[in-house]
This record gives structure tokens, C-alpha cells and sequence, in this order.
């Protein structure tokens, strides 16, 4: 009976042997499901945690790296900066608001249980075409989820990304990121240390909602029909909770009351004690019974293993315990005792205080035993791109336009009034300001970015050139980009083109990151992302915070000038077209086609201090870095979002397509100091033409009516979803 | 100095936001939690915007029963001035200190967008500063902003020049444009905009710094008057 239980909760045979090994005995059902969630893919990292150690990790500014709920970078002033992204990719697919709802709240719940006030939001996020109508049902339900719950808790949702491709059609990725802000003394982590020490939960009560999240849900593939039957695996979140819980542990931390605290996320309860308790070298009782339960008859593997929304767990001492209540009774939320630290080593479940032990197992075993799979790789054999056929550049623009304004109008992106740049541009830029902060002249510029179709051609290049992406990205908001984030989106890990993808994407990030100075201070790795046996294209998002040390002015922004110049700053006349938005979309080349572009790190990193330096200084009125769908999309993204037309000239149309990295389009009054600028740091520019008119012209090749653009940018999303 | 309550309900997200632009214009702020029976020592009181009591059953429908509401009520019925901004609006239309009810917008989406309203009266608590057809660019953040009223309620609020400020291209279906409504003496005013949020020039308008100024000045008018 028991074997049939491991393999039902998705352990294999040999995971099994090895948990009664560690014993000494056959595990019981509840030591078996306790070992199930945290030996999960989602919760152990099993498959990736060999290759995640090629990530660089270190940087003087870095006060809290990898491993714990958020990384936290020191942002001078005595401000410290928390972030995190994680997925919530498997719950969306199956019920796409509470899926995504329950994301962002497990993403607020990682940085403030760090001692971080979260300030913003942001998602990025993957789609199957908008005509299928189950597409739609997943967009439109993620997005109300999204603003269901972000508006509600009261964190702003300032940036982001969407979009849409065939490969996500069945298994959609919701990557939601959060930035949070502390004094640097507020720092807390999650460590169960004292012996007689109290466990407290702190929250919303546990029920029987998302139980087998990580282990049934996150961690296997979806098949053709199987979507329905695990809606029960899908948690349901209370945003009014996590909003009182924000406030009480944060009054809890600011007091000095807790000794370590730890979110409940994916393996509840199960995984919330056992990694405090591993981490801070202590054993740790729980008694099922001390938990304030939703619905009667829970049992204990259920208690132990609901994966409800809104609690934390906090270790306090006796003697603080009173105060701990008074806060949490003034924020009105629930509290119980339903633990103590002890000096044992052990984890041991009992049904009451002193009563019967329904599960005793090593702390440090289920933390720290996790299983670690070196899982065989094989490259996938290059794709040529084969010809392209270049037709009209004005109809082929105009299907490559899209204003992602009907996502981010319906999350607050202005709440706690720091949103000095809106969702919409390169980068959100926000003041560096809270209630409890020393004041600050600071700022900070996010960027969230990911291109499957790049590290579909070639996964290392194409994480490599995602990271370089998204550093340009702050360094066009006048940022000089300080640490990443990832979330690598993949498909089955057993399947050896998968985990190469992964592994290759992993070196690409840390190439990327490695020759520019940028540590990766956390991340999350999302697997089995099929459906029907087909993978999803390699997608590793990043999260590039960038800072700003003195924000004078906001920011130009994409827009134009009437009358100023356009000029490009940065790589020329790399005209490749393989994994470009044109090619795959419009110009009849293959799939996965390569090769891509060439990504020269030195001078990417001579770029993004130029346009960081050159931003800051004042020398641009508008500036926009060129990614998806090439020079031609961004000369148009900047004509739209300022009425304003151009006329340039260029080498050809490849040129207008190619998504040669390291390039930005900078629009200025005073082209010979930007020139003067580049040669000083080693950068190529050239004059591309000027910003005015009506119309969007490039000499011989497009000729289009501002008007017409800005029709096709604003109406596609709203024409797609019938808004 | 005037010094303003700033009310917060569990749910409320916008205090540290008016509290920080009421003080830009000279006011000193205090918050207010929701269990506190009395207004004592304050001169003006705002509920700021967010979701009191998570919005459930229905914006302002539980917020309404919390004891600072009915100190809220004994204030505003001695003239003192009281200001609902989006969710604070929402509670003086359920607690019965504005009439009409804020429903979902047209569209059926939650919208997060800077729109131009325009100044209707000057006889408001949060307009006297302001010029009549001033056009102020302002952000909104509502789902429930859909304002709505009966046919006698709109007649009684044309007539007593109590319509406050108007939508100059209505985002959300509010009946006559209506953006924002005050009450017979005009010292309670509520509004669906944000007028914090256009406080500081680094975030793109300082057009809300003339009704915030003219509230925390409100003080006076409403005491002579």
C-alpha cells in the first residue's frame, strides 16, 4: 500500500528506497507525504540544483544571495533592496485567476517575511495565440487575477511583459516578480534557533485547498485532458488576509519580536519547519492539532501538507510571545502556538502537545537529503533559417505592433507614489522611498525580460543575449544595473533535449552576467512545462535592477522630438535575422532558425554605461533599446508613444529586422556630444536621420502614416480579446 | 497648522500617499485607525483610498459599520470637512454622507489611467482654490467607479451646484460625467481620482496640489460658514 502511495504522490521507487534508508524503516503515510512535497521537483530543485551552481552569486553589494525567500542587495543610504521572481505556471493553466492570484501573493509573501516593505510588482507573461479561445480564457483570467489580487493587497504592479506564441498554447507561464524595500538592520531570515522556542502560525487558517500543489501540479507535465481533474490542486487567495499579515509581520520584525521567519508556500507547513529548522540546525515538534484548521476531520498529512494561502511561520521566544499576539490581534490576524524548537534534530509531528508521534524524521533529511539528478543531456542539432522573404516593411510593421496598455491598465501601478516611469517603457523607474526609510535621492529601474525564440535557436546565446536585454533596459531609464533575478521556464527534465536546453540557458545567464558584473541573487526554476508531450520553447526570464544615484529629473522616456536626431548607439551592421520576431512571423524562415546574431559582451557592457551615463547626464530627449522585432519596431514604438514621426535612412531591409543586440536608438538635440560621447567610450553611433512629421519613413523601404501605426498598436490586444 | 486624520481601515492602502502630499501643502497628518470612536484634535479628516475590509460584499458596505465611521458622521454633521477619495468615497456613499452608489465600470476592468476632470464649483471643500473650468490632469485607480444615482438625486445635485468636478471624456460610465459630488453645505466631498497621486512633478502632474490646498484651507470656510 505504501509504494502505491509514493508513486501516486509523485516520488519514484528508488526516492522511496532512500527515504526509508535515511530512517532506518519503512516511512509511514505521513513521513511519505511529508517526503514528497520537499523532495519535489518544485521544492527540491533535484534536476537543476547541479547546473545552478554555475550561476555567479557574489558582489560586495550583495547582502543576502540564493536559498533564501528573496536576495537582498545593499542600495546605499542604509536602504536595503529585496527581490524575487518566481513561476505559477502549472495553477494558471488550470485555473488562470486564482493561479495567478495566488502567485503574486506567495511572491509578497517571500520578500516581506525577509523584513522588506514590497513596493512593486511585475509579470511576465506567455500565452498561446489570442484566437484560440482558450488563450483568451487563460489571458483575460491571469490578468484579472493579477489585478484581483495585487490591486487588493496594495502593492503596485509597475511593469511587466506579455506575449504570445504557439508553444505556450496548452501550458501558459505566469513569472511574478517582487521588489521590496527595508532599512538594512530590518534584514530577517529564516532560521528556527533556541531550544523551547515557539513555532507560531501566523494567518489565514489551513484547509484543505492546494493540497499536492508542488508535488501533483508543479511538478509533472500536463496531458491532453488531464487540466480539470487537478483544479483541486489549485490554491484559493484572500488578498484582505496578506494584507493585514503584511502589516503584522512587518510590526513583528520592526519590534524586534521574532527570532526567524519563514512564508508558507508550495508544501506548507511541511516544508515552512523543516527548512527553518535545517537552516537554523535545531529540531523541530509540531503538534496537527494547535493549527487553527478551516474544516473539521483534516487529516494529518492534510494539515501538514495544505498548501492555503497567507500564513507565515515565525519563531518567537517565550517570553515575547504576548507582545507577538497583541500585534497580530491589533492587525486582526490569527495566531497559535502549534510548535517548539527543539535540540533534538528531529522533526516530529505529534496529533496534540504530548501526545501520540505520528512522524519523526531528520530535520536535515528533508532539507538537506534532497535528491540531486545529474539527468542526461543532447543538443539539439542547428536549424538553418533558410531564405526569408522580404515584402512590404509598412503591412509587415503594422503586424508587429502591440500595446500592452490593456494589461497594465488594470493593475494599480501607482500606489506609494514612487512610479516616476509607468509600465510601458524600457524599464519602470521608482523612487527609492517608503514609510520607515531614511530619506534618499536614489532610484531604482526594473526590467523583466525573456525571448524564447532566441534561446530556442541557441539556448546559451540566447539567455546570454536576455540578460544583456535586459541591462540595456535600465541603463535607457539612466540606471546602472546592479543584480538579476531568473525564473527558467523549461519543459520535462526527463527529457534530454530539455535538459540541455536548461543547462545551456544556465551558462548563457552566467557568460552574460559573469562579463558584466552582475551577481544573480535568486531565482526559481520551472519544469515540466508540456502538454501532450510537446515542450514549451526554452524560456529563461530575467529581472535586471538597476540603480540610479541621484534622480534629478524623470527620465526621457521612449518618445520623440519634433526635429531632434535619431541616432544608433552601439553594434552596426550585424544584419543576421535568425531567431527574430520578422523572420518567424512574417518573412517565411524557419523555425528555431539560426543563426542569431552575435553578442559581444565587452562592448555591451561599454553600451550600457554609455547609455546609463549619457541618460543621466541629460543628453536625451527620448531613447529606446532595440529587441523584438528590430530597429523597425522600436522606431515605431517611439514615433507612437509620441505622436511624433521620423525619417530615417538604413542599410537595408535586414536591418530593420535583425535583433542585433547592444543597440539603442537614441533621439537628441544635441547629436555631436552624443557622438563625442561614443567615440570617448569605444562605441559605434551613427546618424540614423530625424524625429517630426506625420509619417514613419525609412528611404525607400517604409512609408506609413503615424496615425495608422498608432491604430495598429493600440487596437491589437483590445481587437484580439473583442474589448 | 491644520491638522488632517487620515482614516485606516484594515484594507486601506493610499494613507502614507495623502499623508505625504497633504503635508507637501503645509497640513500636518495623524492616522486614524478604524476602531477609534472619536476625531478629537483633528480640523479636516480624509478616507483614503485601497479596499476597507478587502471589499467584500461590496466596496465601503463593511467599512460603513467600523466605530471611526459614525465619528466620521458627527464630524461632518458639525461642518468639519471630510474628503473620500476613491475607496473614501465609496464609504460616504454607503454610510449615507453622499448620495448615489459607485458601481463597476463600463468595460467590466479594473482601470489604472491619468484622465483630465474638470473643476464644476468652487463652493466644495476641495475646490475653493480652483477655478471654475479649470481641467485637471489626474489619475484614477477603480473598478468601482461607475457613479450612479437616481433621476431626482442628479436633479437635486445639478441644482444645488453640488457636482464637484466632471470627467472631460468619461472612462467609466458615470452618469452625467460625474467625477466627484460634495454634499448640501459642500464641505464633504468625495471623488473617484486621485488627487495625491498628481502631487509631485517628478510623477508626471502636480494638478492635485490646488484641491489639496484648497481642502487643508477648507478649514475656515467651513467653520465661518
Amino acid at each position: 500500500m505504501v509504494e502505491t502511495l509514493h508513486r501516486a504522490l509523485g516520488l519514484t521507487d528508488a526516492e522511496a528506497d532512500a527515504i526509508d534508508a535515511v530512517l532506518g524503516r519503512p516511512a509511514n503515510p505521513l513521513e511519505t507525504a511529508m517526503f514528497s512535497v520537499m523532495w519535489s521537483e518544485h521544492c527540491s530543485y533535484k534536476s537543476s540544483r547541479l547546473h545552478l551552481r554555475r550561476l555567479p552569486t557574489e558582489a560586495p553589494w550583495v547582502l543576502v544571495g540564493p536559498g533564501e525567500g528573496a536576495g537582498v542587495i545593499d542600495a546605499g543610504d542604509g536602504i536595503a533592496v529585496a527581490m524575487r521572481i518566481e513561476s505559477h505556471n502549472h495553477p494558471s493553466a488550470v485555473e488562470p485567476y486564482q493561479g495567478a492570484a495566488t502567485g503574486v501573493g506567495g511572491i509578497i509573501r517571500d520578500v516581506f517575511t525577509m523584513g522588506a516593505r514590497p513596493i512593486a510588482l511585475m509579470d511576465s507573461l506567455r500565452f498561446g495565440p489570442l484566437d484560440e479561445a482558450r488563450s483568451r480564457w487563460l489571458f483575460e483570467g491571469v490578468v484579472h487575477g493579477i489585478a484581483g489580487y495585487g490591486n487588493a493587497v496594495g502593492v503596485p504592479t509597475v511593469g511587466g511583459e506579455t506575449s504570445f506564441d504557439a508553444c505556450y498554447a496548452g501550458n501558459p507561464l505566469v513569472n511574478v516578480f517582487c521588489l521590496g524595500v527595508m532599512p538594512v538592520s530590518r534584514i530577517a531570515l529564516a532560521r528556527a534557533s533556541g531550544t523551547g522556542n515557539l513555532a507560531v502560525l501566523v494567518g489565514a487558517s489551513t484547509g484543505r485547498d492546494g493540497i499536492g500543489g508542488v508535488s501533483v501540479l508543479a511538478s509533472a507535465g500536463f496531458g491532453a485532458e488531464a487540466d480539470d481533474t487537478k483544479r483541486p490542486s489549485v490554491q484559493v487567495g484572500d488578498p484582505f488576509e496578506e494584507k493585514r499579515l503584511i502589516e503584522a509581520c512587518l510590526e513583528l520584525l520592526d519590534s524586534g519580536l521574532v527570532v526567524g521567519v519563514q512564508d508558507l508556500g508550495g508544501a506548507g507547513i511541511t516544508c515552512a519547519v523543516s527548512e527553518t529548522a535545517a537552516k537554523g540546525g535545531a529540531g523541530m515538534d509540531v503538534w496537527v492539532s494547535e493549527v487553527h484548521q478551516r474544516e473539521p476531520g483534516m487529516t494529518a498529512a492534510e494539515v501538514m501538507t495544505s498548501e492555503s494561502q497567507e500564513r507565515v511561520l515565525v519563531i518567537v521566544t517565550p517570553a515575547d510571545l504576548d507582545a507577538v499576539r497583541a500585534v497580530c490581534e491589533r492587525w486582526e490576524v490569527r495566531a497559535s502556538v502549534i510548535g517548539a524548537v527543539t535540540g533534538t534534530g528531529r522533526l516530529r509531528v505529534l496529533d496534540a502537545p504530548g501526545g501520540t508521534v505520528l512522524a519523526d524524521v531528520p530535520a536535515a533529511a528533508l532539507e538537506d537529503g534532497k535528491p540531486l539528478y545529474d539527468r542526461p543531456q543532447r543538443a539539439a542539432a542547428p536549424v538553418e533559417l533558410g531564405p526569408v522573404v522580404f515584402d512590404d516593411a509598412g503591412t509587415d510593421l503594422l503586424a508587429l505592433l502591440a500595446d500592452p496598455s490593456w494589461v497594465y491598465r488594470q493593475y494599480d501601478h501607482q500606489l506609494f507614489l514612487n512610479t516616476v516611469t509607468p509600465p510601458g517603457g524600457d524599464a519602470a523607474v521608482l523612487r527609492l522611498k517608503a514609510p520607515g526609510l531614511p530619506p534618499s535621492r536614489r532610484a531604482l529601474a526594473v526590467s523583466t525580460d525573456g525571448n524564447a525564440r532566441w534561446c530556442a535557436v541557441d539556448p546559451r546565446a540566447g539567455a546570454a543575449m536576455t540578460v544583456a536585454e535586459s541591462c540595456l533596459n535600465v541603463a535607457c531609464a539612466g540606471a546602472r544595473p546592479v543584480a538579476l533575478v531568473n525564473c527558467l521556464n523549461f519543459g520535462n527534465p526527463e527529457h534530454p533535449r530539455v535538459m540541455w536546453e536548461l543547462s545551456s540557458a544556465i551558462d548563457g545567464i552566467a557568460d552574460a552576467c559573469g562579463a558584466l558584473g552582475i551577481p544573480v541573487i535568486g531565482g526559481n526554476v520551472s519544469l515540466y512545462n508540456e502538454s501532450a508531450g510537446d515542450d514549451i520553447d526554452p524560456t529563461p526570464i530575467v529581472a535586471v535592477l538597476g540603480l540610479i544615484d541621484a534622480l534629478e529629473r524623470r527620465p526621457p522616456g521612449v518618445g520623440l522630438v519634433d526635429g531632434a536626431a535619431l541616432l544608433l548607439v552601439g553594434g552596426q551592421g550585424d544584419l543576421a535575422l535568425g531567431g527574430s520576431r520578422w523572420a518567424v512571423e512574417r518573412g517565411g524562415g524557419a523555425r528555431r532558425g539560426g543563426p542569431l546574431p552575435a553578442l559581444d559582451l565587452a562592448l555591451h557592457a561599454r553600451v550600457v554605461e554609455l547609455v546609463a551615463g549619457i541618460v543621466a547626464d541629460g543628453l536625451v530627449l527620448g531613447v529606446h533599446d532595440v529587441a523584438e522585432g528590430g530597429l523597425a519596431v522600436a522606431l515605431a514604438e517611439m514615433a507612437v508613444a509620441s505622436s511624433v514621426g521620423f525619417r530615417v535612412v538604413v542599410g537595408g531591409a535586414a536591418e530593420l529586422w535583425t535583433e542585433a543586440p547592444s543597440r539603442a536608438v537614441v533621439c537628441t538635440a544635441d547629436p555631436a556630444a552624443v557622438e563625442a560621447r561614443a567615440r570617448e567610450a569605444g562605441v559605434p553611433v551613427r546618424v540614423l536621420g530625424r524625429a517630426g512629421g506625420d509619417r514613419l519613413v525609412v528611404d525607400g523601404l517604409l512609408d506609413v502614416e503615424a496615425g495608422e501605426a498608432e491604430a495598429a498598436f493600440r487596437g491589437a490586444i483590445p481587437a484580439a480579446v473583442g474589448a | 497648522m491644520t491638522h488632517v486624520g487620515v482614516v485606516v481601515y484594515p484594507g486601506t492602502n493610499c494613507e502614507h500617499d495623502v499623508a505625504e502630499a497633504l503635508e507637501s501643502v503645509g497640513a500636518t497628518c495623524e492616522l486614524v485607525w478604524h476602531t477609534r470612536t472619536g476625531l478629537g484634535g483633528c480640523d479636516a479628516v480624509v478616507l483614503p483610498g485601497g479596499f476597507a475590509h478587502g471589499d467584500y460584499l461590496r466596496p465601503g458596505a463593511i467599512a460603513r459599520f467600523s466605530p471611526v465611521t459614525a465619528a466620521v458622521a458627527a464630524f461632518a454633521r458639525d461642518g468639519g470637512p471630510v474628503l473620500g477619495i476613491c475607496n473614501g468615497f465609496q464609504v460616504l456613499t454607503e454610510a449615507g454622507l453622499l448620495p448615489g452608489a459607485l458601481q463597476k465600470n463600463r468595460g467590466l476592468a479594473f482601470l489604472c489611467t491619468t484622465v483630465d476632470v474638470r473643476v464644476e464649483t468652487t463652493r466644495s471643500a476641495l475646490t475653493g482654490e480652483a477655478a471654475c473650468g479649470q481641467v485637471l490632469r489626474i489619475p484614477i485607480n477603480h473598478f468601482e467607479g461607475n457613479y450612479t444615482c437616481g433621476v431626482e438625486t442628479l436633479a437635486e445635485l445639478r441644482d444645488g451646484d453640488r457636482i464637484v468636478l466632471r470627467y472631460t471624456d468619461n472612462p467609466n460610465g458615470s452618469v452625467d460625467d460625474i467625477a466627484g459630488i460634495c454634499n448640501e453645505a459642500g464641505n464633504v466631498v468625495g471623488l473617484m481620482p486621485h488627487p495625491e497621486r498628481a502631487s509631485d512633478a517628478l510623477l508626471g502632474s502636480v494638478d492635485g496640489l490646488v484641491l489639496l490646498r484648497s481642502f487643508v484651507g477648507a478649514k475656515q470656510l467651513a467653520r465661518s460658514g
